[in-house]
Order: structure tokens, then C-alpha cells, then sequence
């Protein structure tokens, strides 16, 4: 229970010059050994004296991740008293990242919050009078991250977690009825059948973990269309935005040939504004770019912000957008709040179904609030820090990857020939590690499942 | 007016399924013992179906034969059809299931009992437990005997203020028209011991001479026959087999039970008990699963004795009338004459979470409670309850510690840690998906698993540990020889490869490899293995086995390490939930209700979170300096 081996990054800092990925456990050696390569060929780090420094590089697929120096600490003298190996990275945020996750690849496991204090104390490391806050941290940390982690599904992220242990579970169900009553449920023919399903599957869990390996929300950021008619103040909001202290502009040339993004980075979350068409002194993106092709934007926006104009009679052009906006992830504001308003926002509401930010770009006000909605759109709600939606991040993805790991195990038995009862393990071991993504424990759901689809017994 | 008798060790109460192994366990184990019966002729009675195992509950009878229990025997004596289920499947699922001649059984279980040394047979109703200081004094008899006892084990079944019920027919007895226990549950309660009410029910039994079986399908036993017991062997058993018959409901019955389903005390309200739902009535499975068109009916013979016949999947409490037309419309069973109605069942039983592991009850010292009466259903689950009661009782007199199995150890442990654990809101029945360590927990080596806990504990004689010792060791030597065993690329050997299918080697590899592969196993690759010795079915089983699996075995004895590690971190028997800090307060009520021996048991709490664990597991190691 205790002894597994586990990392986390140590350092909390953003983008410090140097942090810590920090690797505690009985295999704490072995990991690093997979991953590092010292510059001057000599001792593995398992072989090296406690308590000493080597120079070298983390390797991944032969490719250099960063160039680090690695702290060798044995047992009981260290932070946890287990087996423990630092690693000072140098290359910012995104390195350290990939540098944890290639411990994660050399058998450690993430640890949770507050885990290295917990086996700090377990062991004996921490004085006994730190008991209870230890337990608090616990407690604290565990709340949070579980906060956290569920806060961060998107809703179709949930949805799809939910639908896909939906399945696992009723394949499951089905087998483990047919082995209680073999007498009244038939299983003849149905590995063809859980091959296809689990090849869905495994499709979907594939497709989910390249969504998080692209890091979508942190590194792309959330792909942004602005619309609203000519003059209702999308550029004005537009510079109140990237005026704001907090936020980072910075101008790239985006994927596709014509097309610009613009980057804001505003407290802690990545806006990526398409300007189709240069939207800083365009008039109506609808009108400017065509219909046809604002139509294909919404479609690959994560997030639509309608600009309204207070001051003026809801028109035909927005009428149009209100339209194109049905079904999407979208904002609606009312510009021009400190005009004296001719639109108002019940209004619009009205017109529109959504609820209404009034803000003023020219003012700057409202911002604060249309930045909080963005975060509740997002789940991001209770999150502060970049470290932690990317923690919670790798807690999914790695979850995911373990479900995957186990579907691709019931192929492989279903490839051997096996019976039908070996592929239950597995399908559980996939079902309770998506559980773990949306925060469900499993209980009696397997018996409940059982009972509830199929006509069983005497 | 009080008579105050003879004292005993042990008082077991009820002689069903569970009694007799619970009596038999502590007489055996020298305890002078008594048990009461409401009558000597209803001794391990089958009031329900005519069987002995089934999935996961043939695995119980196995594992209660390794430790010393008598149903295997039992039933090895008195079946007259046997079949092992799930043969297509792996050997973690293979299942065996006996008919047995009920009257038989029963007979032969009492013959049993009323010889056994250190056991005496009282015809009569408890209906008090006596209790002092917490401890268990003495039960007292409804004719007023009072009989001084140091421990108690409560197996009452289905008789404790037992209800037949079907339309609006209602009788206050046990089953059969046995009476029913009708004061112990009011002396329970004055205990503090908290009753719930459940529900089962039986099908009619139909008189053999009016069924038409040409419409029906045969349904025969196997050719092999595998005893219950290890202590027998195919020959001590092989016998003539009896029929049962398979046939189908169709749209007309379901017709008849969708017209009179507001006859149906199950529908009306009028029973209030919970029942499985793994065995539901017909009108359950014709209202719940409307789609399915037609539902399998098994008839069964209840022995030799009889013309009844048993119509396994027709449980019912719909009024007679309904019942007659239900019943004709199977074919075959146009102009059945029904000898018993079928009839729904309710009864007292307790909450489990009561219970300590051990089945002593938390609140009373010397007080245990096995079988139905712990909320489960089943004649083995009731066995396996009663022969781990029975030791365990014993154990406690002499003061040594309880016999406590653990959920990979046996299906024993996994039935007895869910009653105790986790939440039962009906009858419990064993399923094989409930054991997470089913490959390692198989019927075949039950014997393996369990049979030096029953010598060391004092069910197993001497001869037969020997024997099971020579068995074990030629299993291990036979794995080793096999695993030792290389075979090279010779033209001979190549050859038998690729006749068979199989790639030819590159290198050298043992025989063992070879029975990996998907398309070989023990028995195919006897011609390459010139220098094979002769060994039992059952040796050459394990050796099949263990090979043929190894992979998936290792991977599950992994699991089970990481589990014996929490299921090691006793909790202490003191630990006051109230004095940890930040324990969050569901999780705070369930642990001081349940009480969890260990951190094992305490995380399969529903409620209990993984964080409240760690609260727990910091202040453990604080409480121990």
C-alpha cells in the first residue's frame, strides 16, 4: 500500500527558472534510471552514494526532454524516508510537464495530494505533533482535488466517460449473468460481439487521450469566435481585454493560411480569438466573411461571444447571429452598459435564451464577471493555477490510459481463445478507472446492473 | 414455571442447513451441544429447490467440505443427478450441481446428527435467549425448560414469525406448514438486535402422473461425475441418474399474469418483506422483462420417494385459481394436478452489520447467528454461515482465536465479509462476480485452499490431511517436472507441432510453454511427454490448470498481496471514531457501526472514501506510540 512508487512536480511556481520532479518509493532508482542519462557515462543512479548530485539529461525515445540535475537520496533519509530522486529541471512549465510524465511512463504512479507528507509521516519522518495537521492536509488536498478533477470534466467529457463505463459495464453484466444462470443466458457468439464494442471504445478512450496530449484547453487555449454587428464594440472589447494588467498578448500566425489568432492569456486561462478576418477594424464577421463560413468557425469554436449594442434596437443581424449561436458554448454581452440603454438585457435575454453580461469595454466594467462565466462555461471554476488544471489533466489522461491498458487485455483474450469469465477482470479494472475520472465509486453497480438487465434464477 | 436442565457448551437453535453444520462443527470440536428443532422430521430440510450448488454455491459446498463440513458428504449420498455447470467456460466458473432425493437428504443428514458424539437433538421452540452481563447464559424453551449454555448459535431460517402467503390466502407457519418460531424475534429485539423482514418464495410441486414430458426436452446429468466431497471419489459415487425436463412459458401464461397481477400480494402491497431479485417470481420476471417472450420452466424431481415434481422458475404468489391456469398453460403441463401451491414466504432475519466476522453478534458475548437469519438465502450459503459459526463458538469457549477467512481465501470469506460490511436490503445469495479472486478461489482446489485450515482447526482427521499432502505434493512436483521438462526442435516433435496446428520451435522450450498455447493442453501433449507418470484426474487437473493459466493466476496473486497488505493493518478493537480528527461524518457513522477489524474492511465500507483512510491509517500510527 505504502510502498509503490510515486512522483509529482514539488515545486508549486509557475514558470520559475528551476522546479523539482520528485520520485518516492522502493523502485524511486529504477524509474529514474529508465529515464536519465548521466553526461559523463559512469554508475546508474542506483548504484550512486546517497545524498549526491549527477549532471545529465532526461531521454525520451532518444530525444533530450531537458538537461537536469538529479539529487539521489536513500531511504530512511529523505523527506518521505523512502527511496527518493529529485529532478531540478531547468526548461520552464511545459518541460517539466513532459519530464513528469516520462516518470510516469518508467512505472511511477502520480502522487496524490499531499502524498509525499502523508508517507513523510507514515514512516515516522514527521513528528508525531504534526499529526493532525497532516490530517487536515488530507483532507484539505484530497476535497480539493477531487474538486478540481470533477470541476475540469467538460460536459461532454463527463458525458462520454459516463457512456462509455455504460457500456463496459453492461458487456460485464451480460457475461456475469450468463456464468450465474448458464441455464437460462446464452453467451454463444458474443466475444464477436464485445470485439466490436470494445474496438468503439477503444477508439473513443484513443481519441479522449490525444485531446488531452494536445493539452487543448492549456496550450491552444479556448478557440474563441467573436460576433456581433458593426459598431457594437467588439474591438473595443477586444483591447479592454488585452489591456487588462493580467493579460499576455501576443500575436502568431495561425494553422490555416489566412487567419490570425490572437492570443490572451487572462487570469490563468488561455482565450485563442480567431480574427477571420482581422477583426480589429472589421464590421460584421457575418456580413465581411459570408455566412457560409462564420457558420464553419462556430463550428470549431470552443466558445462564441456575442457583442450586443445597448444603445441600439435588436436588428436583423442579430437576430441572424442568435440564430447561428443555437446549440453552441456561447456568451452573450451587452456593450455600451454606461450608454443609456435602448436595448435592454431582459430583452435580449429574451430574444436570445441565454443569460446576458452587461458590460461596458469602454469602461472596463463587467470584464471581471464575463471573465468568471467563462470559467463556469469551462469547469474552471475553482481553479487558480495553471499547475493544477494540468495536474488534474494527467490524473484523467492517466486514468484513461489505464482503461485503455485493460480493454486492450480483453482482446488480447478474446485473440486466445479464452472464456468469457477471464475478460470480467479487465472489464472491471477499465470501468473503475473511468470511474475515477468523474469521481464514481463502484459499490454494488455490477450486481445492480445484473439484476436490473437480466431476467435471472428459479 | 421454569425447569432448569442440564448444562451445555453450546445451544445451536434450528436444525436447517446452517444448524446442522454449526452443530456438527462444535460437537466435533468437543463442545457438549444441543439443538433444538421445531420437529425432528424437518432436520436439514429443503424446502425450496431440490438442489445442492449451482454457480458459486457448488464452490461453498467444496470449500465447506475442505474444512471439515458435512453437506458435501451429504449430498454425495443422496444426489440423483449431478452436473457440473459451465464446462464451456474457464475453470474459475465451472460450478457443480447435484439434484438431490430431498427426503434422503434429509433422513440421511439426521442420521448423521442423532450419532454424533457430544450432541444431543431437543424437539422443541426457543423463545428466549438468556443474557447476563453481555454474555450468553442459557436459551429457555416455549414449555418453560431453561438450558444453561455458554454460547449460542441462532439458525432459524425462515421460521422466525414466518407468513405463507399466496392471493389473499395467508397462514402464520413456517414452510411446508411447519410451524414458525413466533417469540424468539421479541426477545431479540429486547436485546437491542435490530430485525428486518424479507421475502422469498417456492413454486408449486405438481404430481408426476399429469405432466406430459414428450413436449418436454430431457435433461440429463454427466457422464462423469465429480463428488462434492474430496473425500470421495468417482467410484464411491457413480450411480443411476433421474431425469428433469426443460419446457417454456409462452404469451398465454404471461396473458394469465398480466390479467391477475392485482391479485398478486407481491403488487397489492400485502407483502411487505424484501425479496431476492435474483430469484424472482414468475409475475416479477413477466412485469420486469416484458420483452422476452418466453421463460425457461425446469422440472425437477424431489426424489424417489415421490411423485412431486419441483417447477424450477415458476415461483409464485398469485390465488390458487390463477395459479391452476398459469401452471396449464406450459406445455406439458395441460392437465397438471398441483399437489403444493406455490406460495411466497416472509420472515424475520437480522442485519447483518450486527455481526462481527467471526458471526458473533457485536452486542452479545457467545451470541452467533448463522444462515437466514443473517439475511442471506441459499441452503449453501446457510452451510458455509453455520459450520464457521459452529467453529468459531467453539473457538471462542476454549479461547482461541476466531476462524476468520478472508475474501481471497475462500468464497466463504467473500459471503460472510459482504453480509458483515456491506449494506444487505435483500436475501443474499453467493454469485461468482461478487468474488474479485475468482480464478484463485476455484471449485477444484477448494481442497488446496482450505484443507490445512480444517486439519489445524480440528475437522480434518489425520488420514485425510495425509492424503491431501501426498496430492499436493505429486501437484507440485508433476508443475515442476513439466515446467522443467525442455523439449527441443527434433523432426519427431516438429512434426507433432504442426499436426496439431501449432508453430514449430525455434528454441528449446519446456512441455509446460507448450500447454500455454491456445490450441494444446495437459492431456494433448501426452505424446511428446514419453516419461508422464500415472497420476489421479484430479492431480493431472491442477497441473492442467496452473500451467494453462498462469499468466492470469499471477496477475490475480498480485492483487491479492496488495490486498492482504490492508487487510493486514488491524484496527484496534478501542479505537474511538469520535476522538479522529477530520473524519468526515457519514464515514464516522458507518465506522462506528460497523466496527471494521481492519483498514481492509473499513475501505469496502460504501462511504467510507479513500481520504477518510488515510485520516484513519495517520491516526493509527499516531494511536500505536
Amino acid at each position: 500500500m505504502k510502498n509503490d512508487t510515486i512522483c509529482a512536480i514539488a515545486t508549486g511556481a509557475t514558470n520559475a527558472g528551476i522546479s523539482i520532479v520528485r520520485i518516492s518509493g522502493d523502485d524511486a532508482f529504477t524509474v529514474a534510471d529508465r529515464i536519465f542519462v548521466a553526461k559523463k557515462p559512469g554508475k546508474k543512479l542506483s548504484e550512486r552514494k546517497t545524498h549526491t548530485l549527477t549532471y545529465g539529461y532526461i531521454i525520451s525515445n532518444d530525444e533530450v526532454i531537458d538537461e537536469v540535475l538529479v539529487s539521489v537520496m536513500r531511504g530512511p533519509h529523505s523527506y518521505t524516508a523512502e527511496n527518493t530522486v529529485e529532478i531540478n529541471c531547468h526548461g520552464g512549465y511545459i518541460v517539466t510537464k513532459k519530464v513528469l510524465e516520462c516518470c510516469l511512463g518508467a512505472g511511477a504512479r502520480l502522487a496524490e495530494p499531499g502524498e509525499f507528507t502523508k508517507r513523510a509521516f507514515l514512516n515516522g519522518r514527521i513528528d508525531l505533533s504534526q499529526a493532525e495537521a497532516v490530517i487536515d492536509l488530507i483532507n484539505a488536498s484530497n476535497d480539493a482535488a477531487i474538486r478540481n478533477s470533477v470541476a475540469q470534466l467538460s460536459g461532454k467529457l463527463r458525458d462520454k466517460v459516463v457512456s462509455l463505463r455504460d457500456k463496459i459495464i453492461r458487456d460485464t453484466a451480460y457475461i456475469e449473468a450468463a456464468l450465474d444462470d448458464p441455464e437460462h443466458i446464452d453467451l454463444t457468439g458474443f466475444s464477436d460481439d464485445l470485439e466490436i464494442h470494445l474496438n468503439d471504445e477503444i477508439k473513443e478512450i484513443e481519441y479522449l487521450i490525444s485531446g488531452f496530449e494536445n493539452g487543448k484547453l492549456i496550450q491552444n487555449g479556448i478557440r474563441t469566435v467573436i460576433l456581433g454587428k458593426p459598431n457594437a464594440g467588439k474591438s473595443t472589447l477586444l483591447n479592454a481585454l488585452t489591456g487588462t494588467k493580467r493579460a499576455i498578448v501576443t500575436d502568431i500566425p495561425g494553422t490555416t493560411r489566412d487567419i490570425l489568432e490572437e492570443i490572451i492569456v487572462l487570469d490563468g486561462i488561455t482565450l485563442n480569438i480567431v480574427d477571420t478576418a482581422g477583426i480589429h477594424n472589421t464590421d460584421d464577421i457575418v456580413e465581411k466573411i459570408g455566412v457560409e463560413r462564420a457558420v464553419d468557425e462556430i463550428d470549431n469554436a470552443d466558445l462564441c461571444l456575442f457583442v450586443a449594442d445597448a444603445s441600439r434596437e435588436l436588428d436583423d443581424d442579430d437576430r441572424k447571429i442568435i440564430d447561428l449561436l443555437k446549440g453552441k458554448n456561447a456568451l452573450v454581452l451587452l456593450n455600451k452598459s454606461d450608454l443609456t440603454p435602448v436595448l435592454s438585457a431582459e430583452e435580449l435575454k429574451a430574444a436570445c435564451g441565454r443569460d446576458v453580461i452587461s458590460v461596458s469595454a469602454r469602461d472596463e466594467k463587467g470584464i471581471d464577471v464575463f471573465v468568471s462565466e467563462i470559467k463556469k462555461l469551462f469547469g474552471l471554476g475553482t481553479l487558480e493555477k495553471k499547475e493544477d488544471i494540468f495536474i488534474s489533466k494527467l490524473r484523467h489522461k492517466e486514468l484513461l490510459q489505464n482503461a485503455l491498458d485493460s480493454l486492450n487485455e480483453v482482446l488480447k483474450s478474446i485473440d486466445l481463445g479464452m472464456s468469457e469469465d477471464f475478460f470480467s477482470i479487465d472489464l472491471m479494472n477499465a470501468y473503475t478507472s473511468l470511474g475515477g475520472i468523474i469521481g464514481e465509486e463502484i459499490d454494488d453497480d455490477l450486481a445492480d446492473k445484473i439484476f436490473k438487465e437480466f431476467c435471472m434464477g428459479k | 414455571m421454569d425447569h432448569i436442565y442440564e448444562t451445555y457448551d453450546v445451544a445451536v437453535i434450528g436444525a436447517g442447513h446452517a444448524g446442522c453444520e454449526a452443530a456438527l462443527a462444535s460437537a466435533r470440536l468437543g463442545m457438549n451441544t444441543i439443538v433444538f428443532v421445531v420437529s425432528t422430521d424437518s432436520i436439514a430440510l429443503m424446502p425450496c429447490n431440490p438442489n445442492v450448488g449451482g454457480t458459486s454455491k457448488g464452490h461453498l459446498v467444496r470449500e465447506l467440505d475442505a474444512l471439515g463440513g458435512e453437506m458435501g458428504k451429504n449430498i454425495d449420498r443422496t444426489f440423483i443427478q449431478s452436473k457440473m455447470l459451465n464446462c464451456s467456460k474457464g475453470p474459475a466458473v465451472h460450478s457443480l450441481r447435484a439434484q438431490a432425493d430431498k427426503q434422503e437428504y434429509s433422513r440421511s443428514m439426521r442420521r448423521v446428527l442423532e450419532n454424533q458424539e457430544n450432541l444431543t437433538l431437543k424437539q422443541a421452540e426457543v423463545c428466549d435467549i438468556l443474557v447476563e452481563d453481555g454474555h450468553v447464559t442459557g436459551v429457555r424453551t416455549y414449555s418453560g425448560g431453561v438450558y444453561p449454555c455458554r454460547a449460542a448459535i441462532i439458525c432459524t431460517g425462515t421460521y422466525l414469525n414466518a407468513r405463507c402467503i399466496y392471493g389473499d390466502t395467508s397462514t402464520y407457519t413456517g414452510p411446508n406448514g411447519l410451524p414458525a418460531a413466533n417469540h424468539l424475534t421479541d426477545s431479540l429485539k429486547k436485546l437491542g438486535i435490530e430485525i428486518y423482514r424479507f421475502k422469498t418464495g417456492t413454486p408449486a410441486r405438481i404430481d408426476k402422473r399429469s405432466i406430459d414430458f414428450s413436449k418436454m426436452e430431457e435433461q440429463r446429468g454427466d457422464e462423469r461425475i465429480v463428488p462434492f466431497s474430496f473425500e470421495n471419489t468417482e467410484d464411491d459415487i457413480k450411480r443411476e441418474q433421474a431425469l428433469c425436463w426443460l419446457t417454456y412459458t409462452n404469451e398465454t401464461t404471461h396473458e394469465i399474469i398480466r390479467k391477475n397481477i392485482d391479485r398478486s400480494p407481491l403488487y397489492s402491497g400485502d407483502i411487505k418483506g424484501t425479496g431476492p431479485r435474483y430469484c424472482p417470481s414468475i409475475e416479477d420476471k413477466v412485469m420486469k422483462f416484458p420483452d422476452k417472450d418466453r421463460h425457461q420452466v425446469f422440472i425437477e424431481p424431489e426424489g424417489y420417494y415421490t411423485n412431486e415434481m419441483y417447477i424450477s422458475g415458476m415461483s409464485s404468489s398469485l390465488p390458487e385459481d390463477v395459479q391452476v391456469q398459469m401452471y396449464r398453460s406450459v406445455p406439458g403441463l395441460e392437465n397438471a394436478k398441483i399437489v403444493r401451491n406455490a406460495y411466497a414466504i416472509e420472515y424475520d432475519c437480522l442485519n447483518p452489520m450486527q455481526l462481527k466476522p467471526s458471526l458473533e453478534l457485536k452486542k452479545i458475548g457467545g451470541l452467533f447467528s448463522a444462515g437466514q437469519m443473517n439475511g442471506s438465502s441459499g441452503y449453501e450459503e446457510a452451510a458455509a454461515q453455520g459450520i464457521i459459526a459452529g467453529i468459531n463458538a467453539a473457538r471462542l469457549l476454549k479461547g482461541l482465536e476466531p476462524l476468520i477467512l478472508d475474501r481471497s481465501q475462500a468464497y466463504i470469506g467473500v459471503l460472510i465479509d459482504d453480509l458483515c460490511t456491506k449494506e444487505t436490503h435483500e436475501p443474499y445469495r453467493m454469485m461468482t462476480s461478487r468474488a474479485e479472486y475468482r480464478l484463485i478461489l476455484r471449485q477444484d482446489n477448494a481442497d488446496l485452499r482450505l484443507t490445512e485450515i480444517g486439519h489445524q482447526i480440528g475437522l480434518i482427521d489425520d488420514e485425510r490431511y495425509e492424503k491431501f499432502c501426498l496430492k499436493k505434493k505429486q501437484i507440485e512436483d508433476e508443475i515442476h517436472r513439466l515446467k522443467t521438462t525442455m523439449i527441443g526442435g527434433k523432426a519427431a516433435i516438429q512434426e507433432f507441432l504442426t499436426s496439431h496446428g501449432s508453430t514449430p520451435l525455434k528454441t528449446a522450450v519446456s512441455l509446460g510453454d507448450l500447454i500455454t498455447r491456445p490450441e494444446f493442453d495437459y492431456y494433448s501433449i501426452a505424446e511428446i511427454d514419453p516419461d508422464r507418470p500415472e497420476l489421479s484426474t484430479d492431480v493431472c487437473e491442477q497441473a492442467e490448470i496452473e500451467l494453462k493459466y498462469e499468466g492470469y493466476i499471477t496477475k490475480q496473486l498480485q492483487q491479492i498481496q496488495a490486498f492482504k497488505k490492508t487487510e493486514s493493518k488491524m484496527i484496534p478493537d478501542d479505537l474511538d471514531y469520535d476522538e479522529v480528527p477530520s473524519l468526515r461524518i457519514e464515514a464516522r457513522q458507518k465506522l462506528k457501526a460497523i466496527k471494521p477489524l481492519s483498514i481492509g474492511q473499513a475501505s469496502r465500507i460504501s462511504g467510507v472514501s479513500p481520504a477518510d483512510i488515510s485520516v484513519l491509517l495517520v491516526y493509527m500510527s499516531r494511536f500505536k506510540n
